[in-house]
């Protein structure tokens, strides 16, 4: 590497800053790239992902809007088919759903009814998942919502480093992403141990965020750790969560973040499950019809033949988030040494 | 506690369900309608403020009279070959349409929906709007590509989703797309398209182009959110966009009184929201032509957004799926005080000098020919469920612009039930 290419010593940087970097390259590199929503602009939005962008790039590509989910993401879609990259905010994914038709009906499908001519290059970012005591409107995960939709990438960072660089490859990729962004990690890598503080992002490796451009490809799984007895297929907060759990526990576990649920890296699953023979799915959100269901869907089909013990399903309960049971309903070490428990018996029923 | 036990010494609560005038069987009497006289409106500057033409959104914008003369200040006093364009363009919509209609009832599609009565609504704003200014239609304005001069045979094929279909038949009939006609994608989620075109065109804005952006949408299709969206962004932001309300009295069996035409019209909702609104005899050419030039004009000195109701009635069905003599007077078409909008630029130029019945006819002849010819071009192509489609393998494409593994795997699924049908559907 040449000496004006090498990244240059950066300060860490929690995933805010990350995810605030991301857009920051995109927009300087692409004109073309504007961010907007509720509280974006002048703020520079609640969470502050956007501080700084107005400043720096103009009323123009970075401003506020009005509560309207449904008017944000529609007019993100017409100006995506304008020939715009927008990055539009809605500040928490609980209120995604005013804006559900118009990526339903129209971001995910316009390349395909136009046969090409419209399409829709669109990011939407949202905050999302529990832990903060955010009660049932501030907590929800609704990513199955939208991997059931076809012609639409649904990605989700765990990691300050994975946040930018996964964020700069959705503003650039053709079609429309939805960006989770998990906002009990935005400061640090939450295990589930809401018991003990959490340590700050800059303690951890993944902080090492480069101030320049940089890509991770959509649809590639990261793997974490390696091991042969069990695969642990995770994503968002739960990474951290199930990373914790299998040290404490001491499996030898592989251990997949996903990045990406849809397109998903079949291949790394497929191999991991193979080599181990067992595998536990965590999810946050709700059990019945969650991207669980589809990963274990997966496995059986593919990995049949290699499972030695039924596949796990780690996730919220299948009622609304509650506010004072946040911690009971949270899908914590507990939830998770259960079933590892559980997949490690054999078939024999002994551990 | 039970709805029905009285509780206190109060009238009950009544709930008003809205109930249109007439119903099959009834005589249909207009009358009550208030049709101001041609030329009374006053027409603002088009950089005037809103709140300064509070009336437009409860009156009507006329410039044809009684006598088919242009007159007031919003005749657009266009040159008699536009006049004859616009005429021509309103004729061969017609024809079309016909000859579509009976396509579907001969089989050949699935499904047809007429712009007939309302003509005007589309093909006069078109001639207004510039070449390249994007449109954002519902789908009643194919009168908009063929306003643009837009290939017959092309509309066909996606009406028939047959092999040349561009959209490889993988639309509903009527829901055309092309972007070289600045003609966006028809969708049939309702008044999406509201809030796409003010996007479209506060990027048109941000990017210091000149182009502006118009959308269509129903009386019916108001109702919907997404309507209220648009409204509310293109007024914060000044969106240099045209939103057209089509009040055509009926959105299926409804009347527009589901949309809340009982209490007000639907160029007053422009008054909320700040913005101009006008309302427009739908069925004057000249009047939809010179409110569209005014938004137009409007929009591009970035004096903002214009939302414009146009007055008119839809003289057919909703689609080849319904049957409007089931909930409407069978009479209303006839006994609608604004007249048909062909007949009104027919008798306008007539009275002109500038054209003929006889020349008329021809014309109405001349249309009809060019839609046979272009019928029969298209029908080689294929119709529906004739096995001329696209080849299966399109099913998969343009879901995303790579495709991603798990489709590939769908794809080779299906082809292998293609095989075990005995090849039924053509592929590659």
């Amino acid at each position: 590497m040449s000496e004006e290419n090498k990244p240059q010593e950066t300060k860490p940087k929690n995933m805010i800053q990350a995810i605030n970097s991301a857009m920051d390259v995109a927009m300087d590199r692409d004109p073309n790239v504007c961010v907007f929503g509720e509280d974006v602009g002048y703020y520079g939005g609640v969470f502050r992902a956007t501080a700084g962008l107005q400043e720096k790039y103009g009323k123009t590509r970075a401003f506020d809007t009005p509560i309207n989910e449904c008017g944000i993401i529609g007019v993100a879609v017409g100006m995506a088919t304008y020939g715009l990259r927008p990055v539009a905010e809605i500040q928490f994914a609980d209120y995604i759903y005013p804006g559900l038709d118009q990526i339903v009906s129209e971001a995910a499908r316009l390349r395909y009814r136009s046969a090409g001519e419209f399409t829709v290059p669109m990011v939407i970012r949202s905050p999302f998942g529990g832990g903060i005591f955010g009660g049932q409107t501030h907590s929800q995960s609704p990513e199955s919502i939208f991997t059931h939709i076809c012609g639409i990438k649904t990605v989700i960072p765990s990691t300050p480093y994975d946040a930018k660089g996964l964020l700069i490859a959705a503003i650039e990729d053709p079609d429309p992403v939805v960006f989770f962004e998990p906002k009990r990690i935005y400061n640090g890598p939450f295990d589930g141990h809401y018991d003990e503080p959490v340590q700050p992002w800059s303690k951890h490796p993944a902080s090492a965020v480069p101030d320049e451009h940089y890509v991770i490809p959509l649809g590639k799984a990261n793997t974490l750790r390696e091991g042969n007895d069990v695969t642990l297929l995770v994503y968002g907060t739960m990474v951290h969560v199930a990373l914790r759990a299998v040290e404490e526990l001491g499996v030898d576990a592989d251990v997949i973040d996903l990045r990406t649920l849809l397109p998903l890296d079949i291949e790394a699953i497929e191999n991991s499950v193979k080599k181990t023979g067992r595998c536990v799915i965590m999810h946050e959100a709700t059990r019945t019809s969650g991207f669980g269901a589809e990963l274990a869907a997966l496995v059986q089909e593919r990995c049949f033949y290699h499972l030695e013990a039924p596949v796990q399903r780690v996730t919220g309960y299948d009622t609304p988030y509650p506010h004072s049971l946040e911690w009971a309903y949270f899908p914590g070490p507990v939830r998770t040494r259960l079933a590892l428990e559980r997949v490690m018996e054999d078939v024999s029923g002994q551990v | 506690m039970a709805a029905d036990e009285p509780r206190r010494n109060l009238p009950p609560l009544q709930l008003h369900i809205p109930e249109p005038k007439f119903r099959p069987g009834d005589e249909a009497d207009f009358s009550d309608i208030e049709v101001p006289p041609a030329g009374e409106t006053p027409r603002p500057d088009t950089a005037a403020p809103h709140d300064a033409m509070r009336g437009h959104a409860y009156g009507l914008v006329r410039v044809l009279d009684d006598d088919h003369k242009a007159v007031g200040p919003w005749d657009p006093k266009l040159d008699a070959d536009t006049l004859r364009k616009m005429l021509r363009a309103m004729a061969l919509t017609r024809a079309y349409d016909q000859r579509m209609f009976r396509a579907q009832r001969q089989g050949k599609t699935s499904f047809y929906m007429k712009c007939t009565g309302e003509e005007a609504v589309a093909i006069a704003a078109t001639f207004a709007l510039d070449r390249d200014d994007m449109t954002f239609p519902s789908y009643r304005q194919q009168g908009i590509l063929i306003a643009r001069d837009w290939s017959l045979v092309d509309m066909m094929n996606q009406v028939y989703s047959n092999k040349k279909d561009r959209l490889k038949g993988r639309q509903l009939p009527i829901m055309y797309s092309t972007k070289q006609g600045a003609f966006f994608s028809i969708s049939g989620n309702l008044a999406t398209q509201f809030p796409q075109a003010v996007g479209w065109a506060m990027a048109s804005a941000a990017k210091g182009d000149t182009r502006i952006a118009a959308t269509w949408t129903g009386e019916g299709s108001s109702a919907e959110g997404d309507f209220h969206s648009a409204c509310t962004f293109a007024a914060v932001y000044k969106a240099p966009v045209i939103m057209n309300v089509v009040n055509n009295q009926w959105a299926i069996s409804s009347f527009s009184g589901f949309a809340g035409a009982e209490q007000t019209t639907f160029a007053a909702r422009a008054v909320g929201y700040g913005i101009a609104g006008l309302r427009v005899d739908g069925n004057d050419a000249l009047a939809v032509y010179a409110a569209t030039q005014w938004a137009a004009e409007r929009a591009r000195t970035n004096n903002g957004p214009t939302l414009i109701e146009h007055f008119t009635y839809r003289a057919e069905g909703h689609s080849t799926s319904d049957d409007p003599s089931q909930y409407r007077s069978a009479d209303e078409a006839a006994e609608w005080p604004l007249g048909d909008p062909i007949a009104r630029l027919k008798n306008h130029l007539i009275g002109l000098g500038e054209w003929t019945e006889e020349k008329q006819e021809a014309m109405d002849q001349e249309v009809a020919e060019q839609v046979k010819t272009a019928a029969k071009q298209a029908e080689k192509n294929g119709i529906l469920g004739h096995g001329l489609h696209h080849p299966l393998e399109t099913m998969f494409e343009e879901v995303f612009e790579e495709m991603p593994w798990h489709l590939r795997e769908q794809e080779e699924e299906m082809l292998a039930e293609n095989r075990a049908a005995n090849n039924v559907a053509k592929t590659r």
